[in-house]
């Protein structure tokens, strides 16, 4: 019964999500692209693009993201409501794509989950789309399967003090806990 | 949040007692209305905008440090992510400051095929610029038909190069693919097409009495401001300045062609869209005399330059063609570049822009210095802002076009 | 190709006889003056009155590692004039430890960014800047990236953030 509960909740929830467009670059023109008229993402009932994300429950982060700007952008993750996803669109967004350089993060997923990447540099609308579809099939097999937006206001007051007691951009990394363990990023 | 310390004391409000009724606005950097990735702090009294601090650098990805690590033929897929409203004109000014400091001269056909890209980049960018201010005032249909419209001439540059908008088009001493007779056609149709278009955007917002009172009057640049603060392009133009480097400084194919400046003399947001809408109706005139007039022959430069590729016939049938073919193709040969440095710029969609290139010895740049037009406009707008109320930031901004690739590089 | 329309001897010629000792040099049509530093402001408010009414652009060359160069750093003032077509280049060289030049934001107000920038990029201080602050870094990086000490990659600061995970929300 409880199962079916979620399959029912999951059908809703795939197919009207609302996107938040982190839109900092060259693939924000084709995510407005895929939003105008010649591709019209409101077949898959996605249009509803809502700067606020206190509404959204899609991040489409479109374009590189740079040291300046990830604080702002974990700070938006954090104040989006579960349950909520993420799309990493483009190279940039990634691995950094062509910017291998000082000022560029090397993907957002070393600092903020991601569930879907769209490769391309830009994506095609097209492969936007599909991005967006499998997610959706995404979403109904796992959509809340760990509850956590049933979570408490504990909980959560709890775990978005990690970030704000680190400060928005801290480069002194010996003052900086949490840096000193994510020094040793395997990737980096 | 402080406030930047202002040195223009003409246009500041008389400095006011009331500090308590004033207070502090964050605008961005991710903010529906900015489009792209920039801030302001805005200093409010009531809904009147008492000052702006306007914030850059949140897209700073360090292109001018990659232009030192790329070659002058790899580095122009960067430029394409610089102002991504207009790739082809980024493409076209950096090989054109290239071939400045190389001294090559570009065969008439390349640089009419480049005159053509360029004026279609600039069609597209207004579109979207246009489109932005309509859709921030709130006109949406109008938005629409202007994206639609850029659909079509990302087609065409889909036919050309095979890319929508990072077309990577230009290379040192010609272009990367040759005009089709397919490519041609499409552009002419929509020459055909796109002049009804135009008038029914016209019909549609030029006179819209909503429209026009939201920006007529807003956000007045005078002439003077204008040249001080280092402002080009429709920016300037709409203030009255008479610069256009086509005209002044004729580059490619621009000396042949019969067209006009544009030039307004309010100043306002709505002078700056009329610049606009007007300098699409010339870059028809441009493309209308071009594309009926492209000249046959090469569209790279011969093989003796040793700069482009030279075709598979030459290479197999002359020597030219084989030692070229040679000298490019080696990773530890290529072009030789003086120790020298130049500057050139173009008549971008948005303004002048320029490239400083240092050139030493081979075919990295030593220095890659873009001249970024929307860096000195949006330093202009806390001397536009200042009186109107917060609802103008978005119309102000808007129809400066800031694109925030190329503001922060 | 660029060229200078309108030949700029006019305003050498003067320009040579009132401050004595400049280098003057030209490379395709595109006319240079080299100005040693405490003149550098009087050079370039001398050229301001003589008609160069747009600062179009004010950069920096780091000649770290070029070829037979004196100077470290060599700063760009590409100068336009808006009544007639023509262009003139101003070239100061400073050096290390404390670079500094005097800020022309009091002639064209266009300096103030471009010199922020500048300052940001190459650690130049611009002596008389009324708020030079960082324009693109964040204000706790503490190099100048475009120096050519200053590796592409950067020395670690983009890996710099704490992590969030689905767990952290």
């Amino acid at each position: 019964m409880v199962g079916q509960l979620d399959a029912l909740a999951n059908w809703c929830r795939k197919n009207s999500l609302w996107p938040m467009p982190f839109a900092t670059a060259c693939c924000g023109i084709e995510l407005m692209a895929t939003g105008a008229s010649k591709h019209d993402l409101a077949r898959f009932g996605a249009e509803v693009f809502r700067f606020s994300p206190r509404q959204c429950d899609l991040m489409i982060v479109a374009g590189r993201v740079v040291m300046k700007m990830l604080p702002v952008l974990q700070r938006i993750w954090q104040q989006m409501h579960e349950p909520k996803w993420c799309i990493s669109m483009g190279a940039c967004a990634s691995t950094g794509g062509v910017f291998d350089t000082y000022a560029v993060v090397q993907g957002i997923d070393r600092f903020i989950p991601v569930d879907m990447y769209v490769p391309g540099c830009p994506p095609r609308p097209e492969q936007l789309i599909q991005a967006i579809i499998d997610l959706q099939d995404k979403i109904q097999r796992e959509g809340t399967i760990t509850g956590r937006e049933f979570e408490t206001r504990e909980r959560q007051l709890r775990k978005r003090a990690l970030v704000e007691a680190v400060g928005p951009l801290s480069l002194d990394a010996a003052r900086n806990p949490v840096i000193q363990r994510e020094l040793r990023f395997p990737r980096s | 949040m402080s406030i930047a310390p202002d040195h223009d004391t003409r246009v500041r409000p008389a400095a006011t007692r009331e500090e308590d009724y004033l207070w502090t606005l964050n605008f961005g950097p991710q903010h529906p209305a900015t489009h792209t990735t920039l801030r302001l702090v805005l200093k409010l009294e009531g809904e009147r905008v008492v000052d702006a601090m306007p914030e850059m650098g949140y897209l700073h990805s360090g292109f001018e440090k990659i232009g030192e690590h790329l070659t002058f033929n790899q580095y122009v897929t960067v430029t394409d992510r610089m102002n991504y409203i207009s790739p082809m004109a980024n493409n076209v000014a950096w090989h054109h400051a290239v071939e400045t400091l190389l001294g090559i001269d570009l065969t008439p056909r390349c640089k009419v095929i480049r005159t053509i890209v360029a004026e279609l980049a600039r069609i597209s960018d207004h579109l979207l610029c246009n489109g932005a201010v309509g859709l921030d005032t709130g006109a949406f249909t109008f938005f629409l038909y202007g994206f639609y419209q850029r659909e079509v001439i990302y087609d065409i540059f889909e036919t050309l190069c095979g890319a929508r908008f990072t077309n990577s088009y230009t290379r040192v001493g010609g272009v990367s693919h040759d005009f089709t007779p397919l490519v041609i056609e499409k552009i002419r149709t929509f020459l055909r097409t796109f002049p009804k278009t135009l008038d029914d955007m016209e019909r549609l917002l030029t006179r819209n009495r909503i429209f026009v009172d939201r920006t007529k009057g807003v956000g007045v640049l005078t002439k003077e401001q204008a040249i001080n603060g280092g402002a080009s392009g429709p920016v300037a133009r709409a203030s009255g300045v008479t610069r256009d480097l086509r005209k002044d400084e004729p580059y490619l194919a621009y000396a042949d062609y019969d067209f006009q400046i544009c030039c307004a003399a309010a100043g306002d947001c709505y002078a700056r869209y009329l610049v606009r809408m007007q300098e699409m109706r010339e870059s028809l005139k441009i493309l209308n005399q071009a594309i009926e007039n492209i000249p046959a022959g090469e569209v790279n430069v011969g093989a003796d330059q040793r700069v482009a590729r030279p075709t598979k016939e030459q290479v197999y049938s002359t020597i030219e063609g084989t030692i070229s073919h040679f000298e490019l193709s080696m990773s530890n040969r290529s072009f030789e570049v003086p120790y020298e440095e130049s500057y050139a710029a173009i008549e971008a969609p948005n303004g002048e822009l320029g490239f400083y290139v240092v050139g030493d010895g081979d075919d990295t740049a030593y220095r890659a210095r873009c001249r970024p037009p929307s860096v000195l406009h949006f330093s202009l707008f806390p001397q536009l802002i200042r009186g109107h109320t917060h609802s103008d930031v978005v119309a102000v901004l808007g129809s400066l076009n800031i694109i925030a690739a190329e503001l922060d590089r | 190709m660029t060229t200078d329309p309108s030949p700029t001897a006019d305003i050498l010629e003067t320009l040579v006889a009132r401050f004595p000792g400049l280098e003057t040099s030209a490379y395709r049509g595109q006319t240079r003056v080299v100005v040693g530093e405490p003149a550098s402001f009087e050079v370039l408010s001398f050229l301001a009155a003589a008609g160069f009414d747009l600062l179009v652009d004010v950069t920096c060359v780091d000649y770290l590692e070029y070829r037979g160069a004196k100077r470290r750093y060599g700063l760009v003032y590409l100068l336009a004039s808006t009544a007639t077509p023509r262009r003139l280049t101003v070239r100061v060289f400073v050096d290390d430890p404390e670079p500094a030049v005097r800020s022309v934001v009091g002639v064209w107000r266009s300096a103030d960014w471009l010199e922020r920038e500048v300052w940001d990029m190459f650690g130049i201080r611009f002596v008389g800047h009324p708020d030079l602050r960082r324009l693109m870094m964040p204000e706790q990086f503490t190099a100048h990236p475009l120096r050519k000490d200053y590796p592409l990659q950067g020395r670690g600061e983009r890996h710099n953030f704490p992590v969030l995970t689905r767990e952290d929300g």
